[in-house]
């Protein structure tokens, strides 16, 4: 932890909606007697068992209540250790989950609304991800425009599995908007559970549902480069978070060999898969489903073709990593820097401008 | 891997290898079903096959789900000047294929088998006939390849009286299946196969294609032809992922997994992967008794083609040094367009006793032919 620098921003943290109660008060009248006379249990999704053991590090576990629930121990926990200057929350409340669409959007916005008040307005270094109703492009849309003007949200948050791949043109409305408003696109673990997580049906164990989050990101990386989403939004940084990152170099040796072969397939994809990669995607540091050596990790890192795509993050209270080793071996000081400060400053643009 | 065919138009022979070769991934085709593998279909299959058709869990009924890049996925300059389907025509394999590029071994993998068809006595009758018909029109002919025992895979107590059917016959090496199943591979209703594969010493191998009924990815189906194809790799990670945390190489110790066409830079990733959650929750799975990469260590082969091409070449060397390099299969997919070149497909000089293991000796272990 010797190469911890100063004002380290981490691009994943989870502060976790207590219980349902506490979204009521920033519900609409209709969605909060809906709740209430229907008997709507809490958002959990299966992509997190509360008990789980990644869902929760032991010692950042409450004896009552969920990780992540309180401020105070997030910022005894999370921000002091690792000197973080900045942290941005992404909140996995199960919105996704829904099939009702205006449901979503109620949902989305009381999570919204409920992460302004009692989490970045009590924490001024804490900023947000804005959950959206992917159930709905036009309503997702919706709601960027209603919290576009808080510069504390600095991204837009979408789980790595949904009803279709990321990349179809039916979702561009949402990264139109995102790039329009200097958002970042966050992918991030976790299904809505509309197909099975693998191509080949419903696991067995939810080691292997958490297992095929990996795979689950690479299909979505082929699909945003495939459907030209960057050749339509260059602008556009998508971030891959929990993600893991080292299967990213094989992926795109892969990828970059079809398009040499199937190009014709998919004429707007006017460069390498692997150079689309390198500008506009990143990839937060926890986990890393690393090799067991150093050597073998400095290894992966040139394998990786650039230092700019990974982003500091401890994924708090996700138990990725023991004490305070959030950082691998065999990481330089220097790419440390990278990881820690300047690579988060130069993915999200809403970091560096003034919040008021 | 190239459609460039306007500057190559006519049927080239390959240069000659310096070095023996073992192609593990042949794809014979009959000349016409008709001709070749009605001989070996009960009347009844072969009236509802012309009624009916081969009914799969995937809409067209004649073409692939995903048109391809090539008329029948395949190279250009593979059409038998005879006639007939890339791939159906023995003497031109070997004047194309297996004499100029020194294939002493060559493993067919039939990929219209009918292992997956939704009527499963269908689906036997048809496998049935296809194993027979690699024997009358192909390895009875020709010494260098090996057949595939294809199966009904999605029934596994059929499947396991299939193979024990070609148990002891020196016809077969392997097992074949096809990695979309309709639920992850490592299940215990696709375990009839690995024990009666494993009892029979034949090899698994999981050739990537098929249609499971499932979205091929878990986000929803993709648009084009290049994410299915590239989504191989994806399938093979999350069923290699399902044969290790369903423990069947605890089960079956004796049982060996070839997965082939699938790619294999991912593996060092996805068994760093596995190892970290296994440590954090291997209390869900406590028939495991060893570390998933270890599981794969010992009993996981892969085929090379389509090999993975990095920027700098010298990157896959670390790669394959982290998978080991008695454990990767050559194969050219011939005939079909993404064929790797023996004479090319190593991007950097390695040395002899290494290419010897990777283009010949690893397969003949593999399949116990070095004995």
């Amino acid at each position: 932890m010797s190469i911890i620098h100063p004002g380290a921003i981490d691009c994943d943290i989870h502060p976790a909606v207590p219980n349902l109660q506490a979204l009521l008060p920033y519900m609409t009248d209709y969605w909060r007697d809906t709740v209430v006379q229907r008997g709507i249990d809490a958002l959990e999704s299966i992509s997190y068992p509360v008990n789980a053991p990644i869902t929760a590090r032991p010692d950042w576990k409450p004896e009552k209540g969920r990780a992540g629930s309180d401020l105070e121990r997030l910022r005894r926990e999370a921000l002091i250790p690792f000197g973080t200057s900045t942290a941005i929350c992404n909140c996995l409340y199960g919105v996704h989950l829904l099939f009702s669409e205006d449901m979503a959007l109620g949902y989305a916005q009381a999570v919204n609304d409920w992460i302004a008040k009692e989490w970045l307005d009590r924490e001024p270094k804490l900023r947000a991800s804005i959950v959206v109703p992917l159930q709905n492009p036009e309503l997702a849309v919706e709601e960027i425009e209603r919290l576009a003007a808080d510069k504390r949200f600095v991204q837009v948050l979408v789980p790595v599995m949904g009803e279709m791949p990321l990349g179809k043109r039916i979702y561009w409305p949402i990264w139109a908007a995102a790039e329009r408003h200097g958002l970042a696109l966050c992918i991030h673990a976790g299904s809505s559970y509309r197909h099975s997580v693998t191509g080949i049906g419903w696991t067995s164990y939810y080691t292997e549902d958490y297992a095929s989050n990996a795979q689950a990101f690479q299909a979505q990386v082929t699909s945003l480069i495939c459907e030209g989403v960057f050749s339509k939004f260059p602008n556009l940084k998508v971030v891959l978070a929990e993600s893991g990152f080292t299967w990213l170099p094989a992926h795109l040796w892969r990828l970059t060999k079809f398009w040499r072969g199937l190009r014709m397939e998919i004429p707007w994809v006017d460069r390498t898969p692997a150079e689309i990669a390198r500008e506009n995607i990143r990839l937060t540091l926890q986990p890393v489903d690393g090799p067991p050596s150093a050597g073998a990790f400095e290894r992966l890192m040139e394998h990786m073709q650039s230092d700019e795509l990974l982003l500091f993050s401890t994924d708090y209270p996700h138990w990725q990593f023991d004490g305070d080793e959030v950082l691998p071996p065999g990481l330089s000081s220097e790419l440390a820097r990278k990881i820690m400060v300047d690579n988060p400053r130069n993915t999200y643009s809403r970091l560096t401008e003034t919040v008021t | 891997m190239s459609v460039d065919v306007l500057e190559r138009p006519v049927a080239k022979k390959a240069q000659p290898a310096k070095i023996a070769v073992a192609d593990c991934d042949i794809h014979p085709s009959p000349k016409s079903v008709e001709k070749e593998i009605y001989p070996f279909l009960e009347k009844r299959w072969q009236r509802h096959l012309e009624t009916y058709g081969m009914i799969g869990r995937q809409g067209q009924q004649f073409g692939p789900a995903y048109p391809k890049g090539q008329p029948d996925a395949s190279r250009r300059d593979a059409y038998p000047p005879n006639g007939g389907r890339p791939g159906s025509d023995l003497q031109f394999m070997r004047e194309q294929h297996l004499d100029p590029n020194n294939v002493q071994l060559g493993i067919l993998n039939p990929l219209r088998g009918g292992q997956a068809l939704q009527n499963l006595d269908f689906a036997e009758a048809y496998c049935r006939a296809v194993n027979d018909w690699q024997i009358a029109e192909w390895t009875s002919k020709e010494p260098r390849l090996k057949a595939s025992v294809v199966v009904p895979y999605e029934d596994g107590a059929l499947s396991a009286r299939e193979i024990e059917r070609r148990a002891g016959d020196p016809n077969f090496a392997q097992v074949l299946l096809l990695s979309r199943t309709g639920e992850p591979i490592g299940q215990r209703r696709y375990w009839p196969i690995y024990e009666a594969a494993a009892e029979a010493g034949f090899p698994v191998a999981v050739h990537a294609f098929g249609y499971g009924g499932n979205a091929v990815t878990g986000s929803g189906w993709p648009t084009y032809y290049i994410e299915e194809m590239v989504g191989h790799a994806q399938c093979s990670q999350t069923g290699l992922t399902s044969m290790v945390m369903e423990g069947i190489f605890e089960r079956f110790p004796k049982l060996k997994v070839i997965l082939v066409e699938a790619g294999f830079a991912w593996l060092p990733s996805l068994a760093w992967r596995l190892d970290k959650l296994y440590m954090r929750m291997r209390d869900e799975t406590p028939h495991l008794k060893r570390l998933p990469s270890e599981y794969i260590r010992e009993h996981v082969w892969l085929t090379t083609q389509p090999m993975e091409e990095p920027e700098v070449r010298e990157h896959l060397l670390d790669t394959i040094e982290w998978i080991g390099w008695d454990r990767l299969l050559f194969a050219t997919d011939y005939p079909h367009w993404d064929f790797d070149d023996p004479a090319y497909a190593l991007p950097v000089r390695v040395d002899a006793a290494r290419r010897r293991q990777f283009f010949f000796e690893n397969a003949l272990k593999v399949y116990g032919l070095d004995k």
